[in-house]
């Protein structure tokens, strides 16, 4: 690929561009060869079959010569032709973020549909006929679940929750107001039509109506493409995409119904009763579909903790199974996707390794931008290639009705809305809301799909449909970002979740629980918190493996960003700089609050640790990259084990003894000068964990090979190690208005020993240091450390270097 | 309004007292609840009367954000700062203006209850202390607390609809 997406200087994207364009260009090459060779090959095989014939008959004359080079396209047909197109859609992809600028113009979207045009044009231009690529079945089956998935695995359901309300009533009422406005003026415009009108005329109401049913739904893949850009606040995102989401339901139970009455013919208020009667049982039927997977799903994952090559695919497979599932029974697939992502998540991921968690993401990620990719290329070479009836009138009043079809339902819910909402919508939110309601490719699928029998007019639908879609994706696409900067909506926040967030926001939803119970109001927190007792009582009991079933909320919080700062620490090199939020530095700071009884020696200490701070990051540092480099050779071989979950259980036992330091630093002032008692923890923790001695704080955590175990958690003080330096550096400052000069004796002579050792020396030679002043009262304390070194010590090099030579 | 404190006040001595509050069952299997309770009754009071019961229900009104005016915003009982200010007296029982490490484990201890370790709440406790204390005195004062809720929406959290 291209060195130039590595680096950023403008020559480097230049020439990455050419590249990719030379690329795409022999890839557009060999496509329309391999389009007019599948054409041509068909004569070439009768030829060959031909030849082969004639050749048997007369084989013992003339010997057929053994094919050493055989062009064979036809078995390869089929898969060539997705790989090229899959190809085509991520060089495109590639391409666009190598332009400069172009990016932050015009969006994805627009260019991917350019992309097709331009595609289908060159194929037209050779004079083959363009692929009927947009075939209804491709698009529904596998080129829109993986953006439905992916948009629902990764559904925010806290702010989803709180605003149901609002985007069920934008997707229900808002949808069915869009179709049965346009619908019905279309068909009077139709109606009233001048002498065009002898066409328009033909079109009946019902299928007005179920055109306008087709191109009133939000798609949500234009949606995410355009929204993802710009970064709008929570908000407002979560209203446009879960309306675009929801009102499939309504799409569904409309396009079914009128085309079935457009079959038949008549209508009755009975079809009429029945059909509101569908749209429920559409729309519950697949969030039940939906949410029975995730509960098989999460059920599955439960037992994996064996297998955990294939946990991303039972994710995947129980979503699709899902979908396909509410599709056999007409119900809602894309419901029933959602549902099904949203109700496994919290589950599996308490259950799965951190790698599968990885694995899903961006598997994904991946397969959902591919498909959207595909999805807008597909959709300019359908352009090029499908059949149409251009009729000025129709598309006309079609575009013009929709826009204000969906300014009048927006303003008009929203004034409804706001009656309910504690937050209300403002103006500014309702134009974005509005003009965030982007047509796409469903619809044009859907337009597809319909039957030329009982629809004549489909041409003259596929066009409306598709200068539509081009209407919303390209001027209101390319729009929405300078619109956005005008008028100064809010932005997304970008900011991580702090631990205090979290449990600000929990006891926040206690107190309003408390608040509401006192009202006797049964709102909104009361029935949360009873969920949340459910869930606690007895979903999580049976759906997470062992002992994480019992953990709160907040605690799976915790462990999370203490595991994202160790990967942290361990990818940024270790330790460089001290990240303010890093418990360990708990000891310097409790030292300053104590002037009140030590003044001055107290205030010596902080000042001096600065400056041997920086000498002690240095020796460790060299050191952190030994052992780094350790870590990385054999990687291959810890496969199975996790290291960076097996270090958590060693960053909680390092806490704990940083907490024992504490205690023990209180109770020691008077030893402030000679604090050698510090030292003690982190390195008997680390001498325990090297001998071998599981930790039984996360059992379920120790992946499989209980031989591995030990020495990869041995081996796992590595990365957690690259803690240990922050630990090392603040207990190391305690020490050192003693032993300030002593650092620099030893600096020298301990530098070349800690080169040659790792990290495993440092310990030792810091009783030497301690020894020095020993005399009065730590006689106890360094023969402590040498007592609980010695031993362990050297064994824990031998091991690690035994277990790990294959 | 009235109608709710009369129905609380099941002794109809016209002031609500502990016993009271302590009859609605949610509000004892609430974590908090008994903080909750403590606040009704201010300054070691142990009634409370109409007007004080109002007065800190206001809080939980809905905050209106079109008004316009800054200064009239800071004198409502239901603006940003005093819901903030109500909720910090919730974690601050003893009332010395900041949150102690002490009193953040008291929290999370009354929040996470047995299921976890003491080592657990002390990390927790920790943790959050290193993140909002900003002048490093160990405890988070007010103006730290409203800081670290900067990003969240509290005017959404801390309000009942029913309270309009």
């Amino acid at each position: 690929m291209p060195s130039g997406t590595v680096s950023h200087g403008a020559s480097g994207r230049l020439r990455g561009l050419f590249l990719v364009m030379v690329l795409v260009f022999l890839e557009g090459s060999v496509f329309t060869v391999a389009v007019a060779s599948s054409d041509q090959h068909s004569p070439t095989t009768a030829h060959s079959g031909g030849h082969k014939a004639t050749d048997h008959g007369s084989h013992n004359n003339t010997g057929k010569a053994f094919p050493v080079l055989d062009l064979n396209y036809e078995n390869v047909r089929v898969p060539f032709e997705i790989s090229l197109w899959v190809l085509l859609a991520s060089l495109m992809k590639l391409g666009f973020h190598l332009v400069p600028h172009l990016s932050n113009i015009v969006p994805e979207s627009c260019l991917l549909i350019v992309v097709g045009l331009l595609v289908g044009g060159i194929i037209r231009g050779t004079g083959e006929t363009v692929p009927p690529v947009m075939d209804s079945k491709l698009f529904f089956y596998i080129l829109l679940p993986p953006i439905i998935l992916d948009a629902g695995y990764f559904l925010p359901i806290r702010p989803f929750m709180e605003n149901l309300g609002t985007i069920l009533i934008f997707a229900v009422v808002g949808t069915l107001w869009n179709a049965f406005f346009v619908g019905g003026l279309l068909y009077g415009v139709c109606q009233i039509g001048t002498e065009t009108s002898s066409i328009l005329s033909r079109i009946g109401l019902l299928q007005c109506l179920l055109f306008g049913s087709i191109i009133s739904a939000v798609d949500p893949v234009a949606v995410l493409a355009v929204f993802e850009e710009i970064h709008i606040n929570e908000l407002l995102h979560i209203l446009v995409f879960g309306e675009s989401l929801l009102n499939d339901a309504v799409t569904v139970v409309l396009y079914h119904l009128f085309e079935e009455f457009s079959g038949i013919g008549s209508v009755t208020l009975l079809k009429g009763f029945l059909g509101v009667i569908s749209f429920f049982v559409v729309a519950l039927g697949g969030v039940l579909v939906g949410v029975l997977y995730g509960i098989l799903a999460a059920f599955t994952s439960r037992f994996t903790s064996h297998t955990r090559v294939i946990e991303p695919l039972f994710v995947f497979l129980y979503s699709y199974m899902a979908y396909l599932s509410a599709e056999i029974f007409h119900l809602s697939g894309i419901m029933a996707l959602i549902a099904c992502g949203a109700v496994m998540r919290p589950y599996v991921e308490a259950n799965i390794s951190h790698k599968s968690h990885t694995t899903i993401k961006y598997f994904l990620k991946m397969w959902s931008s591919v498909s959207e990719t595909l999805i807008f290329i597909f959709l300019g070479v359908a352009t090029v290639a499908g059949p149409h009836d251009w009729n000025w009138t129709f598309v006309t009043v079609t575009v013009i009705l929709c826009l204000v079809a969906r300014v009048i339902g927006v303003v008009g819910l929203t004034f409804i809305i706001n009656k309910f909402r504690i937050v209300k919508l403002t103006t500014k939110d309702q134009f974005i809301i509005a003009y965030g309601g982007l047509r796409g490719a469903i619809a044009f699928s859907l337009g597809f799909l319909l039957k030329k029998e009982h629809f004549p007019e489909r041409e003259i639908f596929l066009t409306a449909i598709i200068t539509v879609i081009f209407f919303t994706v390209f001027v209101q696409g390319m729009t929405i970002k300078p619109l956005v900067e005008l008028l100064a909506v809010k932005k997304k926040q970008e900011a991580k979740r702090s631990i205090n967030e979290e449990i600000h926001t929990q006891f926040l939803d206690h107190l309003l629980t408390g608040i509401e119970d006192i009202c006797g109001h049964y709102g909104h927190h009361h029935w949360k918190d009873k969920l949340n007792r459910f869930n606690k009582k007895y979903v999580k009991k049976c759906l997470i493996a062992g002992e994480r079933s019992k953990e709160p909320q907040l605690i799976a919080f915790y462990h999370k960003m203490e595991m994202k700062q160790a990967i942290q620490l361990v990818e940024s090199g270790g330790g460089i700089k001290m990240p303010s939020a890093v418990p360990s530095t708990v000891s310097m700071q409790n030292i300053q609050p104590r002037p009140p009884t030590k003044p001055a020696p107290e205030r010596a200490i902080p000042q001096l640790s600065k400056n041997k701070e920086e000498e002690i990051r240095k020796i460790l540092r060299t050191n952190l990259q030994r052992t780094r480099q350790r870590l990385r050779s054999y990687n291959r071989h810890t496969l199975v084990a996790d290291p960076y979950e097996d270090g958590l259980s060693d960053l909680f036992l390092k806490k704990q003894k940083m907490f024992q330091i504490e205690k023990k630093l209180k109770e020691m002032n008077t030893y402030l000068t000679v604090p050698a008692p510090p030292p003690d923890s982190p390195t008997m923790c680390r001498a325990r964990l090297a001998s071998g001695k599981h930790t039984d704080f996360k059992p379920d955590q120790v992946q499989k090979g209980n031989k591995m175990c030990s020495d990869p958690q041995a081996y796992s003080i590595k990365p957690a190690s690259n803690k240990v330096p922050m630990i090392q550096v603040d207990l190391a400052s305690p020490q050192s208005p003693d032993s300030v000069n002593l650092l620099d004796e030893f600096g020298q002579a301990n530098q070349q020993e800690e080169e040659e050792q790792g990290l495993m020396m440092k310990p030792p030679s810091r009783p030497r240091e301690a020894k020095k002043p020993s005399e009065e009262d730590e006689a106890k304390d360094p023969q402590k450390l040498m007592r609980c070194l010695s031993d362990p010590g050297p064994s824990a090099d031998e091991d690690e270097d035994g277990a790990f030579l294959p | 309004m009235f109608i709710l404190f009369e129905s609380l006040d099941r002794d109809n001595r016209g002031c609500l007292s502990p016993d009271d509050f302590e009859a609605l069952g949610g509000l004892a299997m609430n974590p908090i609840g008994g903080r909750i309770m403590e606040a009704f009754f201010s300054s070691g009071q142990d009634t409370v009367d109409f007007s004080s019961f109002v007065r800190i229900l206001a809080h939980f009104r809905p905050t209106d954000r079109n008004r316009n005016k800054e200064g009239a915003q800071q004198e409502l009982p239901s603006s940003r700062t005093r819901k903030l200010k109500f909720a910090f007296q919730l974690y601050d029982m003893d009332r010395d203006g900041k949150i102690s490490r002490e009193e953040l484990l008291q929290v999370l201890r009354a929040m996470l209850g047995l299921q976890v370790t003491e080592e657990q709440l002390q990390s927790i406790a920790e943790r959050a202390i290193q993140e909002a204390d900003l002048d490093k005195d160990d405890a988070i004062s007010f103006d730290e607390f409203k800081k670290s809720l900067e990003k969240t929406d509290i005017d959404t959290k801390m309000s009942v609809s029913f309270l309009k």
